[in-house]
């Protein structure tokens, strides 16, 4: 076990380090520099750019640029808004909450909504759930995710009236306790349904097919010869060489998952990453820009190392074949 | 697949019976017919309606009516004209970077498979390396950062897709290069190199054109989402960039956002079902 892990991190260290460097060398792409983009317009004596280049570390070589970025990195430091100068790292973390909030419900639902579906329409042999996953899965490659936002925000919040359009919760606020549970709810609902439409998709379509190749092993007969029940034989014994792939691909997917959520959040004002990306892309706000690429990357990173580990935990075969390599 | 193989020309006369089979499904008919009445519409109606792309009119935010089909935005420009522009934006971002993605990764993808072990290590590294990068937020960073322009645009897109093509290729180049007649080709003195393009390349093409066509799906769903985050140039149309400005009008034009995000899915899903079809058809063997 242990060995897989250290074989993957050799893997992932290289990668995250390539990733800091390439969200270093993104700044280079800004015509001019960084001085002249926080300047601006306004017209400023050549002393005072030098002086402040000296003061962020612009008129050093790029090599030791570099390293004073991985340095400040690594104490937190990813630098200030361009915009309202508070420090990147403070205000994304206060974001990532809020995108937690909307995103973690989804990942649950999905996921076990997506098992559920898939397991039945294998089960079941059940030619309308099959049609019914596909056309999904197809419409969910095909539509973009931030228009079906807007189209459920048209129906539901302007012409029904049933639901808040925007926000996380009300502005003029509600009383704690179970109202404001509820309020939460009622904002969570259009954005959360959309981002579980779109993944419990993707997982419904391999939870299918996997249990149709592992309700096909013989152990299956076996089991049922023995006198155990459909229900012992399905959770049991089916269901647990069945999640193998599905595990992969829920991890895999992660990375859709986000950016998908990202986008939903513009579409529905929900005040996490997707709202302060599109805000910092209007502002040309380029360090809260940065900061969400580097933070969704390694998340995304972090997210394909668990789901390799988990791969090795729920299959007991990889786990041999690393104890013996 | 038909058993019994006539003896003469037997590769021809397989093509062909696909070609039937893809002409005799109505879902390839149906999305293939898609596909080509957008491209009348990108080709003729920018023509036909030439310099009305951004004509203001006094009537703002007219509901659809036989006087503007898909009736107008904030400035009272014509919805249906301006998604006639954006309808050759989409198709040219969608086509150009498929085939510069197609191209790059059946490059890279023959190198890594041909190449010695070691080359074939380093190549599929850095290919798992772009297919951990959340395309979409790097896009959206780089052209924040680089500034808008539909070459651009389509450049990046293609440097983010090719990885998949590269993927099956290599796997495609892999299993072409134990087969006799490579052998045969180098038992004849041809050099490796002729050996890789003409013998090889040629051969593994057919299931990466068709992901090529998966392919340009993706990057209109890209350009649009870039442009629904407020990411392209002004004056160019585009359908994303009217879903943007549609956020701003859910009260007063529901036509704002609903007519150019229905172009977007019908654009995308055509090529999607055509990739599919054509896919299920030439290359059996692929995992879907």
């Amino acid at each position: 076990m242990s060995r897989l892990i250290v074989s993957r991190l050799i893997w992932v260290l290289p990668v995250v380090f390539i990733v800091l460097v390439m969200n270093f060398l993104l700044t280079r792409l800004v015509p001019g520099d960084p001085i002249t983009a926080l300047i601006g317009d306004f017209p400023a004596p050549p002393e005072y750019e030098a002086r402040m280049r000296a003061e962020f570390g612009l008129d050093e070589p790029l090599w030791r640029q570099l390293l004073l970025y991985l340095w400040a990195l690594v104490q937190g430091d990813l630098g200030y808004s361009f915009f309202n100068r508070q420090p990147v790292a403070q205000l994304l973390w206060e974001r990532t909450l809020n995108t937690l909030l909307l995103m973690v419900p989804v990942l649950i639902i999905s996921s076990v909504l997506g098992v559920l579906v898939g397991m039945y329409a294998a089960v079941q042999r059940s030619r309308a759930l099959d049609v019914l996953i596909s056309a999904l899965s197809l419409g969910g490659k095909s539509v973009p995710i931030f228009w079906s936002g807007q189209v459920l925000i048209i129906l539901f919040a302007v012409n029904l009236q049933w639901l808040p359009a925007q926000g996380m919760q009300s502005i003029r606020g509600v009383d704690p306790g179970w109202p404001q549970v509820w309020d939460f709810v009622a904002h969570w609902l259009m954005p959360g349904a959309i981002a579980v439409a779109f993944n419990m998709a993707i997982v419904a379509r391999v939870a299918r097919v996997a249990f149709k190749e592992s309700i096909l092993g013989d152990y299956v007969t076996t089991g049922r010869a023995a006198g155990l029940s459909q229900r012992v034989v399905l959770f049991r014994h089916v269901m647990p060489n069945a999640m193998i792939p599905i595990i992969t691909v829920v991890g895999n997917n992660f990375s859709n998952l986000l950016t998908g959520t990202i986008m939903v959040e513009a579409v529905f004002g929900w005040p996490g990453l997707g709202q302060v990306f599109m805000t910092s892309i209007a502002q040309r706000d380029y360090p809260v820009l940065q900061g969400v690429f580097l933070l969704v990357t390694l998340v995304t990173i972090l997210a394909n190392l668990i789901t390799d580990i988990l791969y090795a935990i729920v299959d007991p075969r990889v786990r041999a074949g690393y104890a013996r390599a | 697949m038909q058993s019994s193989i006539p003896a003469s020309g037997p590769d021809t006369r397989v093509r062909d019976r696909r070609l039937v089979r893809l002409l005799s499904s109505s879902v390839a008919i149906l999305s293939f017919g898609v596909i080509l009445v957008l491209l009348g519409c990108a080709v003729i109606g920018p023509i036909v309606y030439s310099g009305q792309e951004l004509a203001l009119t006094s009537a703002s935010l007219v509901p659809p009516s036989g006087q503007s089909w898909l009736g107008t935005d904030e400035l009272g420009r014509d919805v249906f004209v301006q998604m006639l522009f954006g309808s050759r934006t989409s198709l040219l971002v969608g086509v150009a970077a498929a085939v510069s993605a197609t191209l790059v990764g059946i490059a890279i993808g023959a190198i890594a498979g041909f190449g010695s072990n070691r080359v074939d290590t380093v190549v599929m590294r850095v290919t798992e390396i772009f297919q951990v990068m959340p395309s979409f937020v790097l896009a959206a960073v780089i052209v924040a950062l680089w500034g808008p322009g539909t070459m651009r645009i389509i450049l990046i897109i293609a440097i983010l897709s090719w990885p998949q093509t590269a993927r099956l290729m290599r796997g495609e180049v892999l299993r072409i290069k134990s087969l006799d007649y490579v052998n045969a080709a180098r038992c004849l003195g041809m050099t490796e190199t002729q050996i890789l393009w003409r013998e090889v390349v040629p051969n593994a093409l057919a299931p990466v054109l068709t992901v090529g066509t998966l392919i340009v799906g993706q990057a209109i769903l890209l350009e649009a989402g870039l442009a629904f985050f407020g990411l392209t140039s002004p004056d160019v149309a585009s359908w994303g960039k009217m879903l943007n400005s549609g956020q701003r009008f859910f009260y007063q034009g529901w036509w704002l956002s609903v007519f150019p995000g229905l172009a977007i899915f019908v654009t995308v899903l055509a090529f999607n079902l055509a990739g599919d079809k054509v896919a299920e058809i030439f290359n059996p063997r692929s995992e879907d």
